[in-house]
């Protein structure tokens, strides 16, 4: 479980990227400009070579818009069960791998990753999540953190950042969106003690690929957690999506780390930190923000990102 | 200590009280009805369970892990953090190509909710003991038929149990019918809380062998695990998709299930000397009236009808084993020109006066016949409530006042209720 997973011999190079397998395939029904496909793709360019892989998919976008019967976007074996229990699901599958393969009945090498959403993973997944990391399981959970209930049109989860307006946290006379902070499900996972942990961003691929070829490496629990903006949800135009993701690295507030057998990691820094308001100043989620009656509460956001990103460099041995 | 060492050690009895007593292959202990369980589950020896402790089910959990600590089984066992995601983890073993089994009860079934219908909306062949108690609230722990009646419209098959033998028998059976290649639905086992869960009774347990030659190995149509062949499983089919056609072909299963689970039944019978069918009967063929009852509580009132009919009274029973599919068929051509039957319910259905769930379904399947017998429905024993040969007695008076004077006074009877 100790493994050190940074001297795992695998390249970032793109000449070699290119000639992996593509295992979620063009022709899904997920929107143009979706961050969900990008994570998904730039995740499994870590599968290494010569294994087998099973993905599984909670409920969500990525599910109904790659699995629309009778076609499948997914050019590998797949299982989608419920909403909130992809992680127990696959912990299913790979329990039936062990079993089968002591008893000689599989020879081929297999991995497990469940692609799940924001509302799948930190709400009412959190439970099975929890139960799978706790068990050891070798699996990963990529977490494709699009900040609300895309599926079901834009409703608050427990990733939803204060001050977001969603369908189910609108901004009226009596209120300025989402009342609450987002949960640091990151964190939550990294208390379970797994070998490996990590927050990334589909805006910083190489970082991303990085971080899945270790995900693959670890013999154990992963969870990570990637930022994929939804242009639907967050109101900006199509074809920004990776630039925004990228402002919320460059803001901090979706800071770049890892978490490698407890060891935490900036693998991103920030030498000019950029002010929140200039990430959340593309986004029609946060227009109301911007108004002189709510300053507050945007300097409150700025607040929390600041206090937030003083923790990370703490617990990464990068304070001053 | 495992159930295992205590059996492994103990004789091998002689005496047979089955109905074919050239039988030998078996030995008789004394446990009680979760260690029948547990034993049929070791001789079954699934690649996986996945559990969750709730009770009365808890012993069987815990009987079974510990035969996986001592290596008597190949299982991988995944302990859960709850029901939900046990049988969210046979889901997945499942559709992996493993032989999977779980076992819940009460609460525990209800959690399950949703994913019982995907289980059997994915056609896996998942064998899962239920230890019938009552659903909260209050709450209760002790026997009632509210849990499993919960998911009979979830597209599993579900086998009622008498005493703990029936338990190990039906637990040995429910594999084979469920992995038929005819069949691929996911199979409920049920056995009454405490009265048999937790009471010791004279159980044949057949030879390690014999079991594992008659249960057979599992051969998936499908797997996660088959690399050659990848498969998509739990796709997305909306409006202009295949739901409909999927969920009738559910119903073809059930249909077919009635021919297999008598097959299965008969097989059994042949190694065993105990035969089955989709229900008992005891002296249908020459009753004038009759009573229908499920679980445990056969065992007491077909003592009273035996005694009744020691006596000359025409009474007969049917004892009803398989729930779903529902032998509506069968059961009305055993009951055709009865004068009146008593439909024994272990629930409610809170409908209004329509009575339990075995009642209005029996009553359902009585209507097509051209001379319909009286019927009277008592709901007992909720919660627990013992069921007394008093108030068995009760009932069976009324079922023959009704039967001679041509008139039931009440339809929907609360047997045992403090009023």
């Amino acid at each position: 479980m100790t493994a050190n997973l940074t001297k795992q011999k695998t390249s970032t190079k793109l000449k070699d990227l290119v000639k992996k397998p593509q295992i979620l395939t063009g022709g899904h029904r997920l929107c143009a400009g979706c961050g969900a496909p990008i994570a998904v793709r730039q995740m499994l360019l870590g599968v290494p070579d010569n294994v087998k892989l099973v993905v599984a998919n909670p409920t969500g976008c990525l599910e109904v818009s790659t699995t629309i019967y009778p076609y499948t976007s997914w050019n590998t074996s797949y299982i989608h069960c419920a909403f909130e229990n992809a992680a127990a699901t696959l912990s299913g599958v790979e329990t039936a791998y062990k079993s089968l393969k002591e008893q000689g009945k599989i020879k081929e090498d297999y991995r497990f990753i469940a692609f799940g959403g924001d509302g799948g993973t930190y709400d009412i997944g959190l439970q099975s999540l929890s139960g799978a990391l706790e068990r050891g399981h070798r699996l990963i959970y990529v977490c494709y953190n699009n900040e609300a209930y895309m599926n079901t049109g834009i409703q608050r989860s427990g990733a939803t950042p204060m001050g977001s307006w969603t369908t189910t946290s609108p901004h009226g006379n009596s209120s300025s969106g989402k009342k609450e902070n987002r949960k640091d499900l990151t964190a939550i996972a990294a208390a379970h003690n797994i070998p490996y942990v990590a927050q990334a961003s589909i805006s910083h691929w190489k970082d991303l690929v990085r971080k899945a070829q270790k995900a693959f490496a670890a013999d154990g629990p992963v969870f990570i957690n990637v930022l994929s903006p939804c242009h639907r949800g967050w109101r900006f135009p199509m074809e920004n999506t990776v630039e925004i993701a990228r402002l919320a690295v460059q803001s901090c507030a979706w800071p770049l780390f890892e978490v490698e057998n407890g060891k935490w990691k900036l693998t991103t820094k920030v030498p000019k930190k950029i002010p929140v308001g200039e990430y959340l100043k593309h986004q029609g989620r946060f227009a109301h923000l911007f108004k002189e009656e709510n300053k507050d509460v945007l300097a409150l956001l700025q607040e929390n990102v600041d206090a937030e990103w003083e923790k990370l460099l703490q617990l990464c041995g990068e304070a001053e | 200590m495992a159930i295992s060492n205590k059996l492994i050690n103990s004789q091998t009895n002689k005496e047979k009280t089955g109905n074919d007593k050239t039988i030998n292959n078996s030995k008789a202990v004394a446990i009680v009805g979760t260690d029948a369980v547990s034993e049929a589950m070791r001789q079954i020896n699934p690649d996986v369970v996945a559990a969750y402790p709730i009770t009365p089910q808890t012993a069987i959990v815990e009987s079974f892990s510990q035969l996986v600590a001592d290596g008597l089984v190949k299982t991988h066992m995944v302990t859960v953090e709850s029901e939900h995601s046990a049988m969210s983890a046979a889901i997945g073993a499942s559709a992996a190509g493993s032989r999977v089994m779980t076992c819940t009860s009460s609460q525990g079934l209800a959690y399950m909710w949703e994913l019982l219908y995907i289980a059997s909306g994915l056609r896996l062949p998942i064998v899962m003991p239920n230890v019938n108690r009552a659903l909260s609230a209050p709450i209760n722990i002790h026997c009632d038929h509210s849990d499993s009646m919960g998911a009979r419209d979830a597209g599993w098959i579900q086998i009622f149990s008498e005493n703990a033998q029936e338990a190990y028998d039906n637990t040995l059976q429910a594999i084979r019918i469920a992995e038929n290649p005819d069949i691929l639905l996911p199979v409920m086992v049920l056995l009454d809380g405490f009265i048999i869960s937790h009471a010791i009774e004279r159980v044949e347990i057949i030879d390690n062998d014999i079991v594992s030659k008659f249960v057979g190995d599992f051969n998936p149509p499908y797997s996660l695990l088959d690399s050659q062949n990848p498969v998509s499983v739990g796709t997305f089919d909306s409006l202009y998709g295949y739901f409909f056609e999927f969920k009738r072909q559910q119903e073809e299963a059930m249909l077919n299930a009635f021919k297999v689970i008598k097959d299965v039944g008969k097989e059994f019978g042949e190694i065993s000397g105990r035969h089955y069918g989709l229900f008992e009967s005891v002296g249908i063929e020459d009753a004038e009236f009759a009573i229908i009852a499920t679980g445990s509580a056969a065992g007491t009132i077909r003592h009273l009808v035996e005694d009744m009919r020691s006596r000359g009274i025409p009474i007969g029973m049917i004892k009803l084993r398989v729930y779903r599919p529902f032998p509506a068929k069968e059961l009305a051509e055993a009951l055709s020109g009865l004068k009146a039957v008593a439909v024994f319910d272990r629930s409610d259905t809170f409908a209004g006066n329509m009575g339990g769930p075995i009642f209005i379904e029996l009553r359902s399947s009585l209507y097509d016949l051209q001379q319909r017998p009286l019927a009277i429905n008592y709901i007992y024993g909720l919660g627990g409530r013992d069921l007394s040969i008093e108030l068995i007695e009760k009932a069976l008076g009324e079922l023959i006042d009704a039967a001679r004077s041509g008139q039931v006074k009440q339809t929907v009877n609360y047997l045992g209720l403090r009023e």
